[in-house]
């Protein structure tokens, strides 16, 4: 215990001990444990059905797992167990700390207000009451996310796919979290629209210091993006390891499979 | 002026047949313990068994039971509908109170220990004692926003509200200045956002610090809620976009006055209009005091 940025940087932002979630008789994930470190992308993949995205609910609290602990340090460094703690609290830290980015942006979006207001909601959420305050704000994110900022009044109906999955980013960051999760952030959209996102993505990760969860399937994605992967198969995590290991090296037979049904151009 | 006090007259005294003011008493205990919940905790919706009243779900049900249970033999009831006594909802309102309870009615505002209304407060000054009853459609403010009630109840109870701020910032955005001009948000005593009923927003400041008790009943949604005597009653607003009340370039036609709010009304099919309190209460008040609008003497 010396310098207390350091001891920060020693601790990890998430610490998942052996989560498990069951629907009735069938199996969401199990006996899962990870941690995730300030600044650190983690990427999930595994094929449909192997439980990626009811860990990540569980994860992110949008889903009460029937065993296992999700602590988190938050930014006073204090850990906190996210399905112990009261509901007003946990919905305060998602409001504050955390962003999830879904699939479908309609899910993420509120589709009958404008651009703008989208953006702002975060800020108003947590008490921004400055009218021309939150429109810069969402300004300045929509020019980050490479909106044209005349856009900002209209609703995210008249945008295209990929504008939406833009705006939906925007709107997560909008509130400053420090920790983004992911589902399938660049799945349904075509193959240049999801390296321009996956672009902006990285860019936006690395300048802002994201810790980042995503789930996805496309490999392609993974690599790009994260810094370490876990590989999942029927609710368990098969494989863990730093992204170009698991991927140029995999260990496991399901995870050898998964590398070489890739398909190569 | 209308004839309703004298028309009134003629109807019996009370129909025998009916519990007092139409409610049995049981319903009215249970109505009552809902607005005493109501009254305990300013702003918050309190659920309660709404029952069919004989008129249909849009003319005032909710604010009908409210009544029907907080009224007594001595209360003398006063209904407006837009500021009106003379209106469709409020003289059929008036009869039926007549008719089950036999209570004294009037259109003095200062008269009135009950006074139901649909839309406006009355533009005198309300005084302790006196119970103002709303007519509620929608009691929920954020339910445009948000159409899960699950939702909007959990946002109630953790004060989850800056979504309210997002339909404000939209109206800013498309109009350039807060569109919304009834159904004003207001936040009671700092805690609970309410829906103040489709009262236009010049009567929002009304309700802040009020002597007299205010219940909102909402008979389709079976919802009851209050704001107690003396309660701050704050419109939602941005920093740089406060609350501002509706204002008119013109006075009363009939009675001069300035300070009301005033309904435009069409006089023929050349584009005349005149501007009236919609008050009416108000506007005879004034010209029985002998202040006179520029339409005076031909509307007289």
């Amino acid at each position: 215990m010396t310098s207390s940025s350091e001891d920060l940087d020693a601790q990890p932002l998430l610490a998942v001990e052996d989560l498990a979630k069951r629907y009735g008789r069938h199996m969401g994930c199990e006996a899962v444990s990870f941690r995730l470190w300030p600044g650190e992308v983690l990427g999930v993949v595994g094929e449909s059905g192997s439980g990626k995205t009811t860990l990540l609910n569980c994860v992110a609290g949008r889903l009460t797992p029937d065993a296992g602990r999700v602590l988190y340090s938050d930014r006073l460094g204090a850990v906190r167990d996210l399905h112990g703690i009261a509901e007003p609290e946990r919905r305060m830290l998602m409001r504050t700390d955390w962003a999830f980015v879904h699939q479908n942006p309609r899910d993420g979006l509120r589709m009958g207000v404008s651009a703008g207001a989208n953006v702002g909601e975060p800020l108003m959420a947590v008490g921004a009451r400055n009218y021309g305050a939150i429109r810069s704000a969402a300004g300045d994110w929509l020019a980050k996310t490479e909106i044209d900022v005349g856009r900002i009044d209209d609703p995210p109906r008249t945008f295209s796919g990929g504008m939406q999955q833009r705006l939906q980013i925007a709107r997560s960051l909008a509130a400053g979290p420090r920790l983004v999760f992911m589902d399938e952030p660049t799945g349904g959209l075509d193959v240049s629209v999801q390296a321009r996102l996956l672009d902006l993505l990285r860019g936006l990760v690395t300048e802002l210091k994201l810790a980042v969860i995503v789930v996805t399937h496309d490999l392609a994605v993974a690599r790009l993006l994260s810094h370490r992967l876990l590989v999942m198969r029927g609710g368990r995590v098969v494989e863990t390891g730093l992204t170009d290991q698991v991927l140029d090296d995999p260990q496991h037979p399901y995870t050898q499979l998964l590398v070489s049904s890739v398909l190569q151009p | 002026m209308s004839d309703a006090t004298q028309s009134a007259a003629a109807i019996p005294a009370r129909d025998p047949t009916y519990n007092f003011a139409y409610l049995d008493e049981q319903t009215k205990r249970m109505i009552r313990r809902a607005l005493l919940k109501a009254v305990a905790v300013p702003g918050y919706q309190v659920p309660f068994a709404g029952r069919e009243m004989p008129m249909p779900y849009g003319w005032g049900t909710g604010g009908v039971q409210v009544t029907a249970s907080i009224l007594t033999a001595d209360d003398r009831l006063k209904v407006i509908d837009q500021g009106a006594d003379d209106t469709t909802n409020a003289v059929s309102i008036r009869k039926f109170f007549q008719r089950t309870a036999g209570v004294a009615v009037t259109e003095k505002t200062a008269e009135a220990s009950v006074i139901q209304t649909r839309h406006r407060i009355p533009e005198a000054p309300l005084a302790d004692g006196q119970i103002l009853v709303y007519q509620v459609p929608i009691p929920e403010p954020l339910r445009f926003l948000e159409p899960r009630e699950t939702e909007t109840r959990k946002m109630h109870a953790y004060q989850d509200y800056g979504l309210m701020h997002v339909k404000l910032y939209e109206d800013i955005a498309r109009h350039g200045h807060i569109a919304t001009t009834y159904a004003y948000p207001v936040k009671v005593e700092g805690r609970y956002v309410m829906d103040p009923s489709p009262t236009p927003k010049f009567d929002n400041p009304k309700m802040s610090d009020c002597p007299a008790l205010q219940l909102f009943g909402a008979g389709r949604e079976k919802r009851i809620y209050a704001i107690p005597p003396y309660t701050k009653v704050e419109s939602l607003d941005f920093e740089d976009h406060p609350f501002t009340v509706q204002s008119w370039e013109q006075r009363c036609a009939l009675c001069g006055a300035e300070d009301s709010f005033l309904d435009e009304v069409l006089t023929d099919d050349k584009g005349g209009r005149m501007f009236v309190c919609s008050d009416t209460d108000y506007c005879g008040d004034r010209r029985a005091q002998g202040f006179r609008g520029e339409a005076a003497e031909d509307a007289a």
